[in-house]
């Protein structure tokens, strides 16, 4: 039986940012890329899972960077059996998690898996789409800020995190498809020599897909946040500072 | 086993012995036995000794000259000779603590009679470690995941790695911007790049070579981390992508000599990158500063009224030979005081950065009564001096933290020697041009 991880890359936000001349996009060559960090716990999620039951544990992305080749070794080395990626003419573009969900769901659908995880959340989608939408467009049960979960007599039971450190058990039917805030325990750590072996002896399936048009939102316009305001460092011993600080209070009105 | 022998270890395993009248019942009658010896399998000692490098885990014979000198033992419990014993009492180390403490500083080998040798077996032991699977230290896992995807351990952006140059108040030419030829490549590093303190010793550093009127430039943004140090933490594969990298980047530019600043990178260009490829002529800034002492020495003139201690970086004295050059250059110091630590030169003692040991302070922590840099520190108040000397990047700011952390702070200040020329050639500090 097979469990789908989905793995995407998004820019890098260590590294500096910078905006497209359009506007309405990040300057793609100027920008470094990473995987999503949720995608890491998605993937460990699946691995940990499939260590109990035996399933065959494929790794999914769509290649929108040109780069995920890197990301999908990666996967393999730390003990996905299949790797495959989505390529198209969007190669350097944006895609609305929308998008992206539609161009996903035949692919797994084809692969017939039991599971699907996916990150609960990524940079370009923050309000969390992906997982609820896949299992939309594909007819099956979702749950998503998944912290821990398990294959118990023919369904998923799963850890849901509500508010408050509050948690939930759900018990979903498989098919199903979860977004996963942490896995079980930190991503593991896989030697570079291990995905150099990878690289040279294991192979990533490569499927061409289509974007169609669809009711996406369209970006208008990216900006930075503005700086506001800056904090002052008050210097000088105890008792100018005390004395700033009240004629600081004292000017708001607030002593 | 031989079954005759399975007869002798059941005769003299007795509930109850007595030899000569004397009832010596108990556990420890086993020690008249063979069986002492049967019971042990070597397989946790072959477990070590068939990965290439190693083999020299199984030479021990137990002589115990490596724990005294050991310097992890020193503030724990360590020394080769313990982990063969434990390797053949039911302990494999590929599953212990142990695995991650030793800071490959070489000082056991220095006294081993059996060349078992911890620089060889420690990082083929890490290796396989992590080829099997077997949890990372968490700090180590960090450093090994920035230093692939950022090419440094402490995850800074490539392109802010020239950043500090904008400080140095002179020119520093820069390879990619200048295209011709150099005598002399500096390679920076990492924690010269990034850290603050090691910034500090760059510009130092980058004045003096200027004062001298050397032919320098760096590679700025285009240099990765040598990669020595995660190499001795087990990753090799790591090691040999960092070191292809920067063998192409060498590749595209005309230099006659690379001076590093780190030890581990010398150590990394003189040992390991020939192997791929990569031979070059290089050089530890200590050694070339004091090949121009006749021309340093004239610009000395800010006497530095300081009692100083050196501390011998493992990679510069024991692995790469170097115990001279630093020595010199601080004698040539005028107004200093200079005093030998207990354990100086061959004999020195670690600061526990080495081997990866940089990464896993916290975990060593866990396992030692004190940290490695704070026994040094220690050691070098001892001395009564007030000025710890340094030239290693992972030392100035283990020994400040661990002077904080020991309480001898405002008694003692670490420098990087570079440093300390720059101050009495006003080029640094007070006055400073
Ligand atoms: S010095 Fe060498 S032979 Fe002697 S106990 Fe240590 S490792 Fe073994
Ligand atoms: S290399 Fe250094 S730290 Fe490692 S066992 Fe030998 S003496 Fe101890």
């Amino acid at each position: 039986m097979t469990i789908v991880v989905v793995m995407e890359q998004v820019p890098d936000v260590a590294e500096e940012l910078a905006i497209a001349p359009s506007g309405t996009d990040l300057d793609r060559d100027a920008i470094s890329y990473v995987v999503n960090e949720y995608d890491e716990h998605a993937l460990e999620e699946a691995l940990l899972l499939a260590e109990t039951s035996g399933d065959e544990v494929v790794a999914i992305g769509i290649d929108a960077t040109g780069e995920l080749d890197q990301a999908l070794y990666t996967a393999l080395a730390k003990g996905a059996q299949r790797a495959i990626k989505l390529t198209g003419d969007f190669e350097g573009t944006w895609l609305s998690t929308r998008t992206a969900a539609r161009l996903l769901a035949p692919v797994i659908e084809e692969l017939a898996p039991r599971l699907v995880l996916v990150g609960v959340q990524a940079p370009d989608d923050l309000d969390g789409q992906l997982a609820p939408t896949l299992a939309a467009l594909l007819g099956w049960p979702h749950a998503s800020v998944v912290v821990g979960s398990e294959l118990v007599n023919g369904m998923v039971r799963v850890r849901k995190e509500l508010w408050g450190g509050i948690t939930m058990l759900l018990e979903l039917a498989l098919p199903a498809v979860l977004g996963i805030q942490a896995a079980r325990q930190a991503p593991r750590y896989v030697p570079v020599s291990r995905v150099r072996q990878v690289m040279r002896e294991a192979s990533i399936e490569v499927r061409d897909v289509e974007v169609t048009s669809d009711l996406a939102p369209v970006p208008v316009r990216l900006r930075f946040p503005e700086e506001t305001g800056q904090a002052e460092l008050l210097t000088g011993s105890a008792s100018e500072i005390a004395d700033r600080l009240i004629e600081l209070l004292r000017a708001r009105g607030l002593l | 086993m031989d079954p005759k022998q399975q007869k002798v270890a059941e005769v003299w395993e007795r509930e109850t012995a007595i030899v000569e009248g004397v009832d010596i019942s108990g556990p420890w009658n086993r020690m008249f036995g063979q069986r002492v010896i049967w019971d042990y399998t070597p397989n946790l000692i072959e477990e070590i000794a068939q990965l290439p490098g190693g083999e020299s885990f199984a030479w021990c014979y137990q002589c115990g000259k490596c724990v005294p000198v050991c310097p992890v033992d020193l503030v724990g419990d360590y020394g080769p000779r313990k982990l063969y014993r434990r390797a053949q009492t039911g302990i494999s180390l590929l599953d212990s603590p142990d695995l991650w403490l030793c800071t490959t500083c070489a000082n056991c080998l220095r006294v081993c009679p059996k060349q078992v040798d911890m620089i060889q077996i420690m990082p083929a032991a890490r290796e396989q470690a992590l080829l099997t699977g077997r949890p990372v230290p968490a700090e180590l896992q960090e450093a090994l995941e920035n230093t692939a995807k950022y090419g440094n351990p402490l995850g800074q952006p490539a392109r802010k790695r020239e950043a500090w140059v904008k400080d140095a108040g002179i020119p520093v030419p820069i390879l990619h911007q200048i295209q011709r030829p150099v005598e002399w490549l500096w390679w920076v590093e990492c924690y010269p790049s990034y850290h603050p303190r090691g910034i500090d010793a760059s510009i130092a550093l980058a004045r003096i070579f200027h004062a001298l009127g050397l032919d320098f430039a760096i590679l700025g943004r285009e240099e990765k981390c040598a990669g020595d140090s995660q190499r001795l933490a087990g990753e090799r594969g790591l090691f040999e992508m960092l070191a292809e990298e920067n063998i192409r980047t060498l590749s595209k530019y005309t230099f006659q000599h690379i001076v590093v600043t780190d030890p581990h990178a010398l150590n990394a260009f003189r040992k390991h990158y020939p192997k791929l490829g990569g031979q070059y002529d290089v050089w530890h800034y200590t050694t070339l500063l004091a090949r121009e002492l006749p021309k340093l020495q004239p610009l000395l003139t800010k006497p530095l009224p300081y009692r100083v201690t050196f501390h011998d970086p493992c990679y510069l004295g024991r692995h790469n030979g170097e115990y001279d050059a630093p020595r010199q250059l601080i004698q040539a110091l005028p107004g200093i005081e200079f005093v030998e630590m207990l354990r100086c030169r061959e004999n020195s003692y670690c600061c526990g950065g080495g081997g990866g040991g940089m990464w896993l302070d916290s975990f060593a922590a866990g396992h030692q009564r004190r940290r490695l840099s704070e026994e040094r520190v220690l050691e070098a108040v001892s001395t009564g001096a007030d000025t710890l000397v340094v030239c290693c990047p992972y030392e100035v700011s283990r020994f400040e933290d661990a002077a904080k952390s020991t309480g001898v702070e405002g008694r003692l200040r670490v420098r990087d020697i570079a440093e300390l020329l720059a101050e009495a050639m006003g080029l640094i500090g007070e006055g400073a041009a």
